[in-house]
């Protein structure tokens, strides 16, 4: 009986702190009109990664929809100062991020993990790649080749950083920034502008997106019980 | 010692190989300079080896791209200098001028610290080691100039020919433009080891002005607007003053050497060695001018803005070989002195 009520009770309060998690979901949207994007000529030029394409691929700096949907933002939160949440990665749980190396450009070329999250890098290519990476924060650097058809690379990395540079130097127009953060509390806008960062607990918080060319904006919200919506415009002037 | 003394059996084939130094140092400048600018400083992570192999057993199949560049730069400069051991080596065996001997062991020195500081950059991932590599190979290319003249026939007959005095102003104003370039240079390799590309991408006015709007606003407009396929850091306020610096530098530069030559021109004559080569240094000026619109204009296309490397390189050997003869050639008489007895005297450097 009582190994019951204790289990009973248990289940309520683990039902309770549950439902006082909300999402925080949104879209981003560009207004005005961004550069047009360059062919990556270089690319066409190379005797190994030319051949992989029948048109030259172009760079993707601004991933704008029809209707103006902004994509590759990097939305996450702060708490209600603006100061960043910090001592809240569950990066060591979390199931590793694929950054591919594939027709010589990296995919994606924005993406965000936690810190202590593994990142694993893959060359699925059939040339040689090395993967560089350029740390503002305080990250360990790395500098390694990897063959084609060689085996994963997989890093970790403990120091939050926005957008860490990833290049390789054999093909210097392949980037891919890595951003990290110290909490699972981010997200990255799709094709569609949208974005959904998920079980946020209750409380204000900041939220900020950042884009790389158009950088940062920021919005102070609180949550409860429900969901919350936070949109944002960027705009190209 | 007298240096009309100074040739013995085997100088002329000295003073060609000192020669054919002095120019594969300058077509190294030539490659290193495509290696930074194709971004490929970094293609071979490690050093003294390349991907774990000895750099001279180093499979084609890692011939590709960015490692391409780097590792034939790594390969020519291990010709470099084994070369300069050499010279070093005859110098030090043949050469009776003390002073000649230890500057054959300079240039080994450097060289090696070149090596070194060379494989530190790759080593340390340090960007700023590779301004000191890109310097200090200027550096050394005079110094190989500096060799060859010293052992060539024509360094011989300024010796023992009749002194011919180049007057003072004009020798610290050659002194003094050369010693502009060399700055000019070391400010030119701080903006290619930015890799942020062109802070300025139009010439010949900034972003529409003479003079460009530095504040965080503009900064970021020009930024959001960038296109960049590689060299792919933003840019920042600083790079931008950077490169205005530059070109106010490089007019300066235009300005002085295009004094320098009338000045020459002047005092020494039309038909003087020295004077000629005050107007091909002023041709070299007027072409690097254009080679640095050319390198806006093809957004730093890279054999563009090598060959803007080694024009630069070219001009600084210039100047400094100007003064070497200059120097060579005048009679230090006091100026009194020089209106009573004309150019006669001798040359310290000639001991």
């Amino acid at each position: 009986m009582k190994v019951f009520s204790l289990a009973f009770l248990t289940g309520v309060l683990t039902a309770t702190s549950i439902s006082y998690a909300a999402d925080i979901t949104g879209t981003i949207t560009l207004t005005g009109t961004p550069p047009a994007e360059v062919p990556i000529d270089p690319l066409m030029q190379d005797s190994t990664c030319g051949p992989l394409y029948d048109t030259t691929p172009t760079t993707h700096f601004y991933v704008v929809g029809k209707n103006g949907e902004f994509g590759d933002v990097v939305v996450s939160l702060k708490d209600a100062g603006g100061n960043a949440i910090t001592g809240k990665s569950t990066g060591a749980s979390t199931p590793a991020v694929l950054l591919d190396q594939k027709g010589c450009l990296y995919t994606p070329q924005i993406l965000a993990i936690q810190t202590g999250q593994k990142l694993t890098v893959r060359n699925s290519d059939p040339c040689i790649h090395n993967v560089h990476t350029t740390s503002k924060a305080g990250n360990t650097e790395h500098n390694d080749v990897q063959m084609s058809g060689g085996p994963d690379l997989t890093y970790t990395f403990d120091k939050p950083e926005m957008f860490m540079k990833f290049q390789c130097d054999v093909h210097p127009w392949m980037f891919a920034w890595v951003t990290l953060f110290d909490s699972p509390y981010y997200a990255i806008s799709g094709t569609d502008g949208k974005f959904v960062i998920k079980n946020v607990p209750p409380g204000k918080y900041t939220v900020v997106a950042d884009h790389r060319k158009l950088g940062e904006q920021t919005q102070t919200v609180e949550v409860a019980d429900k969901d919350v919506t936070v949109n944002f415009t960027f705009t190209v002037k | 010692m007298n240096d009309a003394k100074i040739i013995g059996p085997h100088a002329r084939a000295l003073h060609w190989f000192a020669v054919l130094t002095a120019i594969a140092t300058f077509l190294l400048l030539g490659v290193g300079g495509l290696v930074t600018s194709h971004e490929a400083g970094m293609s071979v992570p490690d050093w003294p080896t390349s991907f774990g192999y000895n750099m001279y057993a180093l499979p084609i199949k890692f011939w590709r791209g960015g490692v391409f560049y780097e590792h034939t730069h790594r390969l020519f400069a291990s010709v470099i200098g084994c070369m300069t051991i050499i010279l070093a080596v005859w110098l030090w065996l043949k050469d009776p001028r003390k002073w000649m001997k230890w500057l054959g062991v300079s240039a080994v020195l450097v060289v090696s610290s070149q090596g070194v500081v060379g494989g530190l950059r790759v080593v340390l991932s340090e960007d700023q080691l590779g301004i000191v590599h890109g310097v200090i190979a200027q550096i050394f290319f005079i110094l190989m100039a500096a060799v060859a003249l010293f052992t060539s026939g024509f360094w011989k007959r300024i010796a023992e020919g009749p002194k011919i005095n180049v007057p003072g102003s004009l020798r610290t104003l050659v002194l003094a433009t050369t010693i502009l370039i060399f700055v000019q240079l070391v400010i030119g390799a701080t903006m290619r080891h930015q890799h942020a590309g062109l802070s300025i991408n139009t010439f010949p006015s900034a972003y529409g002005k003479l003079w460009p709007d530095t504040s965080s606003d503009a900064i970021a407009r020009y930024n959001a607007n960038r296109m960049e396929i590689t060299n792919i850091n933003p840019i920042t306020a600083f790079q931008v003053i950077l490169q205005m610096v530059h070109r106010i530098v490089a007019l300066a530069i235009f300005i002085l050497v295009a004094i320098c030559a009338a000045q020459a021109w002047r005092n020494l004559g039309k038909g003087d060695a020295l004077t000629k080569l005050a107007v091909g240094w002023l041709t070299m000026i007027v072409a690097q001018i254009g080679l640095g619109a050319a390198t806006i204009w093809t957004n730093k296309a890279a054999d563009v803005a090598t060959a803007h490397v080694l024009v630069g390189a070219l001009s600084l050997v210039t100047g400094a070989l100007w003064c070497l003869i200059a120097f060579g050639r005048t009679v230090r008489v006091p100026a009194a002195q020089t209106e009573t007895f004309g150019a006669l005297g001798s040359f310290a450097g000639n001991k």
